[in-house]
């Protein structure tokens, strides 16, 4: 490595064993940290066959958390790609002060605990919180119904939209918007016509990472469920219950559902990079 | 804007100081007591120690993950960068499983460590190989974006002024990555702090010696002693906003010559 770079080679170009090696290092790290945990899920399902694994999804309990998940993924991941639109554009195309503060705040559930997400849930709506005697006295229920375990899926895939589209739009600028407002468009068409369209991409790519997460929140819908078989159990609640109760084959069977949400997450994601190739991208 | 501002008032801030008053509802001496029980420090030292080591992990295979996937081009290169994600996709309670029964002294991978001596899982070596899972994507997907901007044009000027790569890569490219690494870092850090689902499987939760603080927090719930509960969070609260400032403040550095 120490050896001067030779002259057939650009100077930035490592040598060839050197790429090998790290290639190698990066690919057993990968296989072992990802890819195992992958397969393991789909090996421990199909441990006793694939009928085995089917009956264990095939079950009325099992059935009712798929159907609560995908209830809740489908109220939660629109409310919060309208409100990331209205975010990002709010902070990306204004100026206005505290807008560090702002963006802190959009970024507080990335880094606020699922358990902690849960609880605020707990303390407002609960039997003792704040509106818990309201809500008791007209015989709405939130903390361990399904409405809780919405607010908090809002609450922990709040960020992602709103993150992927910031940088984004900052780095559009405004000057399309300058020259539609200065043809005599109004700041809403300006904003249907050619704000959101400029973003779209990255919107998809926000929606995707906020359905994924949604779908597959734990912490935060376990402080709020009350695991309620087929009443207030989402997948991941089923799995955790299946698996406390030693039954294997039936946790890793509705696991394997899961992986395959992420897989065919994974799968349009790449496909969305592919048809907009990215720049920059901040972090989540 | 307005809008903006009272639907996140609505769904984070109002909710947050919820913690902050639940928690006020003891006094000062008692809250000290919750807040910084020997359990309770046993479970930060832990919580925190983990995040750590595991974003030090992550710090390093993560460098060498965006570098690779920048700088080089190999066979199955975009399924690669597809998988590098899949801790983003994939639901934490199905990352717990699978690794605890990976790292089980009858699972896959720890059958080889069992007659090595190494415990893998139910301990806090668990806690690092599950909070490891689920950071590496923040590290890599913040470093490569950075990566791939950064212009040749100063490699090749180290490498035209008789720099060898080693020295190159050390004194030029590294520095270069600095803030973008310490934001990875910070990232993961900061999840794996509050990471619950992919740690409780895999840790084996015994009080002062598995037990992360999330769970502390669970554990109070379910005896229904909220207030004790609310004290735990905002010790956590308090220091995820710190990081998230931390976090902002080093991108806002590393903007200044923009």
């Amino acid at each position: 490595m120490s050896a001067a770079p030779s002259r057939s080679r650009r100077a930035t170009d490592d040598p060839a064993w050197a790429k090998a090696l790290v290639i190698g290092v990066v690919l057993v790290f990968l296989a072992l940290v990802l890819i195992v945990p992958l397969a393991a899920v789909f090996a421990e399902a199909l441990r006793r066959g694939l009928d085995a694994a089917l009956v264990a999804v095939n079950n009325p309990d099992a059935l009712a958390a798929v159907k609560l998940t995908l209830l809740t993924a489908a109220i939660a991941v629109p409310f919060n790609a309208v409100f990331g639109l209205c975010a990002s554009w709010a902070i990306a195309k204004h100026e206005f002060r505290g807008k560090p503060l702002l963006i802190t705040l959009i970024d507080l559930p990335f880094s606020v605990s699922p358990v902690v997400a849960g609880l605020i849930y707990v303390l407002i709506f609960g039997m003792q919180g704040w509106f818990g005697e309201w809500l008791v006295d007209n015989d709405i229920k939130v903390i361990f119904a399904v409405p809780g375990i919405v607010l908090a899926t809002v609450f922990v895939t709040f960020p992602f939209v709103a993150r992927e589209l910031i940088p984004l739009m900052q780095e559009q600028g405004t000057s399309e918007e300058e020259a539609a407002i200065s043809m005599g468009a109004s700041g809403l068409y300006t904003f249907w016509r050619v704000t959101a369209p400029n973003v779209r991409w990255g919107l998809m790519y926000g929606v995707l990472l906020s359905n994924a997460r949604a779908m597959g929140e734990f912490g935060a819908v376990s402080v709020v469920s009350g695991h309620i078989r087929g009443l207030t159990n989402t997948m991941p609640l089923h799995v955790e219950i299946l698996y406390n109760e030693y039954d294997f084959v039936g946790a890793f069977a509705v696991a394997a559902l899961l992986c395959l949400l992420a897989v065919v997450t994974l799968v349009l994601k790449t496909a969305v990079e592919a048809a907009q190739p990215r720049t920059g991208r901040g972090g989540h | 804007m307005g809008v903006t501002l009272s639907v996140l008032s609505l769904i984070v801030l109002i909710p947050l100081s919820a913690v902050a008053i639940k928690a006020a509802e003891l006094s000062p001496s008692e809250f000290w007591a919750v807040a910084f029980s020997e359990r309770a420090m046993a479970a930060y030292r832990l919580t925190f120690g983990a995040a750590f080591v595991a974003a030090v992990v992550n710090g390093v295979f993560g460098v060498l993950t965006a570098w690779v996937l920048v700088r080089y081009e190999f066979p199955g290169k975009t399924l690669v960068n597809a998988l590098v994600d899949l801790p983003f996709a994939l639901p934490t309670a199905v990352a717990g499983i699978a690794l605890a029964t990976l790292y089980a002294p009858n699972g896959w991978i720890g059958q080889f460590l069992t007659p090595l001596g190494v415990k893998a899982a139910y301990n806090a070596v668990g806690v690092v190989i599950a909070l490891t899972f689920i950071g590496l994507p923040f590290v890599v997907r913040t470093i490569e974006p950075v990566l791939r901007d950064a212009a040749d044009d100063v490699e090749e000027a180290a490498a035209s002024l008789g720099a060898n790569r080693i020295d190159t890569i050390l004194r030029v490219i590294l520095p270069a990555l600095a803030p973008a690494w310490l934001t990875g870092f910070a990232l993961a850090f900061a999840r794996g702090v509050g990471e619950y689902g992919s740690v409780i499987f895999i840790a084996g939760n015994m009080p002062y010696k598995s037990e992360i603080a999330p769970l502390l927090i669970i554990i109070q719930l379910e005896q229904f002693e909220y207030a004790r509960a609310a004290t735990i969070a905002v010790v956590m609260l308090a220091v995820s906003f710190t990081m998230l400032l931390v976090i902002n403040a080093i991108q806002a550095w590393s903007r200044r010559f923009d």
